[in-house]
């Protein structure tokens, strides 16, 4: 068990962040490559003006017309992605580990605060779930993927919170926590995560779009 | 619920995928993905989270008892998608059904984007999807009469090129018993103002042509018309996907104006016609915005209206509502000067809908759907409940839609909908409204 523990939390961790980085160097060079020899017609449109003129009012919640007309979602949407990415950088448990492998350290949540968060995106994927199984539009349109990325976002807060808590085997739930973890960073370059990387450029790019060619608003 | 239950039967269409089979499909489609599209379909394509945002956007589902198959994300997963999933293998008939999708249940709005986190450009993917279908040849039949029409005589109506000056001439010469001195100059080189319409002005809205003469007429403008092919502005290629024929076209267009040596071009009362020398024909042609500047007769008004060079002897009664057109308000930002011009003409105040400006909801005619003619009328006009239902809770008798798609789409609507509305053009109101020096 030891073993696994050591593997998981060591070479793994490094193979994950190799895929997490190399990988997304190399989705965001190939697909600017492909946009430079494909897409040069929509690549001239580019302004980093609008481009951020977009980003930014699309940041406010309730801002654009998407999130006024979906309040609900509005809600879980920022408070999942607040969570899901605060949660694991300011953990504790977390900084010590980095603090005691490479004597760095950062600010970190209050325990309670941070069992507070997990629950949080817990409970924002059971509610995305629930979409995906209730409303109709969203489940004429969900796929394998979305289960399959919806899944690889929870499961580290489910079984990091059992860890934490000791329920089960603490032993097991560590490991299956850590990697968890693991799958999930080496899983967004290569999976509907990749919005992440992507985003922002269709968000720019249809910003400056709106901006500088159609000059309206694009939220 | 779906399409399957929808299908329209259309003769183009039929004809269409009769020639077709599941092999030929896949060697064209993949042509279009491999030569055609790069890394914008491919990021929509893997970043669309299936959040379902987008539904609420769309008038099709507003109006279908929020049938889910025809949210924006939906149609795109029935047609690109599908084809993408599949390794853009598919059988004759579901290329009906994604033509049907593509042609004729989206108008190519772009409301849809307001409502997506991740700027998802749907009507991309839709006329990307157009491309495709008419590449296989697979058009329904009344656009794509319309479309030939453009390749045989560069108007999309038919119109022979002695009709085309016959009809200006006649134009002339009613309007010579109001105003007597009136003109509607052609060819005339260094004009300042080129101003160009769409096909079915002189085929069956000549008193648009009457109207505008006699408002540029009455402003003392320098201007003309050209007596020859590229006077038409509009682009049924552009929607069809017939990229090709609609490069030629916007070529057309602008060289005539080039040919005249005219200072601008100034355009009707349309809107897609607007998109396609701003967004999309001048791209293809190589233009990144286009090489005679352009304006739309909603700013040519404006510039009139503020000017003094047309000045009242009446306002239009109101109060109005009005019908923001997507391809120039959405498209091109002139809710405001829209809206001044309104100010100025109508006495009473404009009673907005719902939804407006940028995020107004499509007449569901435009992107040419109307286009697609008979067949796919009552199915036009039954997306547009959504519209009707904001129109009478304005309570106003008076609708202004400056373009003409939304006028006939609207046309159709007020009627199925016993609205009991009017439906004016700008010019129709400046006309009735202005001083008539001569008179």
């Amino acid at each position: 068990m030891y073993d696994i523990y050591n593997f998981v939390t060591g070479p793994l961790v490094w193979v994950s962040f190799a895929i997490l980085i190399f990988g997304s160097i190399y989705r965001l060079g190939s697909m600017y490559a492909l946009a430079k020899k494909k897409d040069a017609v929509s690549l001239a449109y580019m302004d980093w003006k609008f481009s951020f003129r977009s980003i930014f009012n699309w940041l406010i919640p309730f801002k654009a017309l998407g999130w006024k007309k979906n309040p609900v979602l509005t809600v879980v949407t920022y408070v999942f992605h607040i969570c899901l990415l605060a949660t694991p950088i300011l953990l504790s448990a977390h900084i010590i580990m980095i603090e005691e492998s490479w004597g760095v350290s950062w600010w970190n949540l209050p325990d309670a605060t941070a069992d507070i968060m997990t629950i949080l995106v817990i409970a924002c994927c059971a509610f995305f779930a629930g979409r995906r199984l209730l409303q109709k539009d969203v489940r004429f349109l969900t796929t394998g993927q979305d289960w399959l990325i919806l899944a690889i976002a929870a499961l580290p807060f489910i079984t990091g919170f059992l860890a934490y808590h000791q329920l089960f085997n603490y032993q097991v739930m560590v490991i299956a926590h850590v990697l968890a973890g693991n799958i999930m960073i080496a899983a967004i370059p290569f999976t509907r995560i990749s919005h992440m990387l992507f985003a922002v450029f269709t968000r720019a790019y249809i910003g400056s779009e709106f901006g500088g060619i159609r000059k309206a608003k694009d939220w | 619920m779906g399409i399957q239950e929808r299908l329209i039967e259309d003769v183009g269409l039929r004809e269409g995928v009769s020639r077709l089979n599941e092999d030929s499909i896949q060697k064209t489609v993949n042509a279009v993905f491999q030569g055609e599209t790069g890394a914008r379909l491919k990021a929509y394509a893997e970043i669309c989270l299936r959040c379902g945002m987008c539904t609420e956007a769309c008038h099709f589902y507003l109006s279908h008892d929020k049938d889910p198959t025809y949210a924006p994300a939906a149609k795109v997963k029935q047609t690109i998608g599908t084809l993408l999933a599949n390794g853009g293998r598919a059988s004759p008939d579901q290329i009906y059904s994604m033509a049907q999708i593509a042609y004729s249940e989206c108008n190519l709005c772009r409301r849809c984007v307001h409502y997506c986190p991740v700027g998802i450009d749907t009507a991309y993917m839709m006329i990307t999807m157009r491309r495709i279908c008419h590449k296989l040849g697979v058009t329904p039949q009344y656009i794509q009469d319309t479309a030939h029409s453009h390749s045989a005589t560069f108007n999309q109506m038919w119109v022979k090129d002695d009709e085309w000056t016959d009809t200006l001439q006649w134009q002339e010469e009613e309007a010579r018993d109001e105003f007597p001195d009136l003109r509607i100059p052609l060819d005339k080189e260094g004009a300042d103002v080129y101003y160009s319409v769409i096909a079915p002005e002189p085929k069956f809205r000549t008193q648009l042509i009457y109207q505008a003469a006699a408002i540029l007429h009455t402003a003392k403008i320098d201007w003309t018309m050209p007596a020859e092919p590229g006077w038409d502005n509009s682009d049924m290629c552009m929607f069809t996907g017939d990229f090709e024929m609609m490069g030629r076209l916007k070529r057309k267009h602008f060289e005539s104006a080039q040919k005249l040596k005219v200072k601008r071009i100034v355009m009707g009362e349309c809107g897609h016609a607007f998109r396609s020398v701003y967004d999309v024909g001048n791209r293809w042609a190589g233009w990144k915005h286009y090489p005679v500047p352009v304006v739309h007769s909603v700013e040519f008004f404006w510039e009139l209206l503020t000017q003094g060079k047309i000045k009242l002897v009446s306002k239009y009664p109101g109060p109005v509502t009005l019908q923001d057109p997507c391809n120039i308000v959405r498209g091109r930002g002139l809710g405001d000067k829209l809206r001044e011009v309104i100010r100025i003409l109508v006495d009473g105040e404009i009673v907005e809908t719902a939804s407006n400006r940028e995020h107004n909801l499509c007449c569901s005619a435009g992107g040419g759907v109307i286009n697609c003619g008979p067949p796919f009328k009552n199915a036009r006009v039954a997306a547009c409940k959504a519209k009707a239902d904001q129109l009478r809770a304005t309570g106003v008798k008076t609708i202004i839609a400056p373009c003409h798609n939304c006028h006939g789409g609207l046309d159709d609507t007020v009627h199925k909908y016993e609205l009991g509305m009017d439906i004016k053009f700008l010019g129709d109101i400046i006309y009735q409204c202005m001083e008539r020096p001569e008179a």
